[in-house]
């Protein structure tokens, strides 16, 4: 007899998993299976910017492909990554199984955006600290308690909130035009206003970050939740470009 | 290429020891790599008790990871004991904290500044690894440099020909940290934004905040 | 009964020499000694209703519910030992988690009803545990439409229908899921012994084609049901 309830209605152990189908993740097998960690992003994605604005919090970025990087997590949150997209797309797993497991206990507590953001922030700090870290800079946004809500949390487990966050090379770019649209102006800042700014960012980004495409998401949650557009494109004019001179 | 966990996140903080108070001031911008500003609002000065103020400046994760032990700890130490931790106490319990993780350390400079069992104030300030002592003023972070000898002179009185000494009054105390910060604020890039001012006395703790350069 | 005293139930690992495992009978009894649970499949969407026996005046509303989540897709209403079907649960929800983790989609009714079918199975096998005391209905919406299953103690299971005579009167697939909820409220109401049983609480729940959630019947809807059956009830006993 098995005494270990977890064992109970698994095959025979002489007999069970002969063939290593079934591989236990937390023993490491010397021959087959070595320690893998992250040493750096394979498939990756260019900025993220996201602010604050009257009555909501508003996210968007520049995209890679066609590789989505913004994710709803719940009703009122969106998590938008730059970085690697496998760890990416762990990171949405796990948080999709905090959800399912808060959804059927059916208590009527439900996680917030600030929760998710410190679950979050956890789980990166605790695998920088194992040294295998999830290669991602994560920008988490939302609407809880009656206002817009906006962290911060990268590779190294190092996080913020502020009311204009960039990642990648738009902290060099996008960071300074955002702040002097947003800093000061969060309560008055309208929506058509914080469409704009999106776009014109997103315009700056494309011309000068030589690693993006002009394809853009942009995802806006309110009080009503979210709201993610299809693939957007900044208009663009390269007029000028016949007269530049010295770069062929 | 290989994985560095460790960034510097800039910033800095001083404490100065009173008589009957202390005085723990911290700038809240936090940087990132190169010429990066990620914020200018991110505390990285915090209430422990009402006779205690900690400060961390340097690598940031770490900085909030040990706060939240250490206040953990303080917790738990109060369901033990049925009373608060004391400012020395908690000092070395940080020592102890800190030194716990020798051979992976968190990457942050620490002060501590509150009042002692007699009411004493009182500056402690540990490197990485717990090592700590007792002090009656201090500046770590980025701008150290440029604020520690500016307290040696102010609050200490060095390299000034004899000259009577009295207890430092905490007017006096509160502007020598505003003019420091001031001035560091001009010279540090990765100081500025704004100022976060403790009061440890008597009566608990108070914070106040100040505009310091913003680019 | 022929098997007291006879040696043969003393042990789930013992046959009786004319083949039964008295234990796993007496597990079936468990279940028949608790209130009814109904899961009816209907065109769109799986509808369950408990009769929630109440132990105790001092329970709040609400608790030790008998319908519970697993993942979010599916539903289960268990009947027999209270404990069991929590245990019974539990599992479910951690199948239904391997199952995401490994394929990264929502479990089929089909793969979820064998994956709890072979664990309450294993308990009819080892010699120092019991076998589950408790039915469960397992409902959902999956790719292929609603499906509801049922696991017995023994771990049989089957698709398709819960079937009892008041249920087999109806033509389900012609039905929707608000019909559903009715009809099933109205069998809980009938099958309910005033004099005999203890008093009860309805338990309604449902998932449908439209949000593929199961999630517990608005109670506007659930109170418009049972006034409806205790009304149809009323002019029934008039008729009598």
């Amino acid at each position: 007899m098995d005494h270990f309830p977890n064992y109970w209605g698994m095959p025979p152990q002489e007999s069970f998993d002969r063939y290593n189908i079934f591989q236990d993740k937390t023993k490491n097998n010397a021959i087959s299976d070595p320690t893998t960690n992250t040493k750096q992003p394979i498939v990756t994605g260019t900025s993220v910017i996201a602010f604050k604005y009257k009555d909501a919090s508003f996210g968007s970025l520049a995209r890679y492909r066609e590789v989505e990087r913004l994710y709803p997590v719940g009703e009122y949150t969106v998590l938008a990554s730059s970085g690697d997209f496998s760890d990416f797309q762990y990171v949405k797993h796990t948080l999709d199984k905090i959800m399912t497991k808060e959804y059927y206990t059916n208590d009527g507590h439900i996680l917030g955006t600030p929760h998710i953001y410190e679950y979050l922030s956890q789980v990166m700090y605790h695998r920088r600290s194992k040294l295998n870290p999830l290669w991602n800079a994560f920008v988490v946004g939302g609407y809880h308690n009656g206002e817009g809500y906006l962290g911060y949390v990268n590779l190294l487990g190092t996080t913020f909130q502020a009311s204009t966050i960039t990642t990648g090379i738009g902290m060099y770019m996008a960071s300074p035009l955002l702040r002097k649209a947003v800093e000061g102006h969060e309560d008055t800042l309208t929506e058509a206003e914080a469409v704009d700014l999106v776009e014109q960012v997103m315009r700056v980004l494309y011309y000068r970050d030589s690693q993006s495409i002009n394809r853009y998401q942009r995802a806006k949650i309110t009080a009503q939740g979210v709201e993610i557009s299809p693939l957007l494109s900044a208009p663009t004019d390269w007029s000028i470009g016949k007269d530049l001179r010295g770069y062929q | 290429m290989s994985f560095y966990p460790y960034t510097d996140n800039g910033g800095s903080a001083l404490a100065i020891a009173g008589e009957d108070y202390c005085l723990l001031a911290s700038d809240t911008r936090q940087s990132g790599e190169d010429y990066k500003i990620h914020a200018g609002y991110v505390p990285k000065a915090f209430k422990l008790t009402d006779s205690c103020v900690y400060a961390g400046v340097g690598f940031s994760a770490d900085g909030v990871a040990l706060v939240k032990r250490v206040r953990q700890s303080i917790e738990w130490y109060r369901h033990a004991h049925e009373k608060t931790m004391s400012t020395p106490a908690l000092a070395q319990m940080i020592a102890t904290v800190l030194y716990s993780k020798r051979f992976f350390p968190y990457y942050v400079g620490t002060i501590l500044g509150g009042l002692d069992e007699n009411g004493r104030g009182v500056v402690y300030s540990f490197d990485p690894v717990g090592s700590f002592e007792a002090e009656l003023h201090k500046a770590v972070g980025s701008g150290a440099e440029l604020i520690q000898p500016f307290l040696d002179n102010q609050v200490n009185l060095k390299f000034l020909p004899e000259v009577e000494r009295t207890p430092l009054p905490l007017d006096v105390a509160l502007q020598i940290a505003k003019d420091a910060f001031t001035s560091a604020a001009e010279r540090d890039t990765k100081t500025g934004d704004y100022l976060e001012i403790f009061i440890i006395d008597r009566e608990g703790v108070n914070v106040e905040r100040f505009d310091l350069k913003r680019d | 009964m022929s098997s007291i005293g006879t040696g043969y139930d003393l042990s789930v690992s013992t046959y009786s020499p004319d083949g039964r495992v008295f234990q796993v009978e007496y597990a079936v009894k468990a279940v028949d000694n608790s209130g009814t649970a109904i899961g009816l499949r209907v065109k769109d969407g799986v509808v369950f209703a408990v009769e929630k026996l109440i132990q105790s005046k001092l329970l709040v509303p609400g608790s030790n519910r008998r319908i519970q989540t697993v993942d979010t897709h599916i539903g289960v209403a268990t009947a027999g030992l209270l404990a069991d079907g929590r245990h019974i649960i539990n599992r479910a929800r951690d199948e239904a988690e391997n199952y995401r983790d490994t394929y990264r989609s929502p479990i089929p009714g089909k793969a979820i009803a064998d994956r709890v079918g072979q664990y309450v199975q294993a308990y009819t096998l080892y010699s120092s545990a019991r076998p589950f005391g408790s039915s469960t209905i397992i409902g959902t919406v999956d790719e292929e439409g609603p499906q509801l299953f049922m696991v017995e103690p023994s771990g049989v299971y089957w698709g398709k229908q819960v079937a009892k005579t008041e249920i087999e009167k109806l033509k389900l697939s012609e039905m929707t899921a608000l019909d559903a909820v009715r009809e099933a409220t109205r069998i809980i109401y009938t099958v309910h012994d005033d004099a005999k049983d203890k008093e009860f609480e309805l338990e309604l729940s449902w998932v449908t084609v439209d949000n593929k959630r199961h999630q517990f019947v608005p109670t506007e809807i659930a109170l418009e049901a049972e006034r409806i059956a205790k009304e149809t009830l009323n002019a029934d006993m008039d008729d009598d």
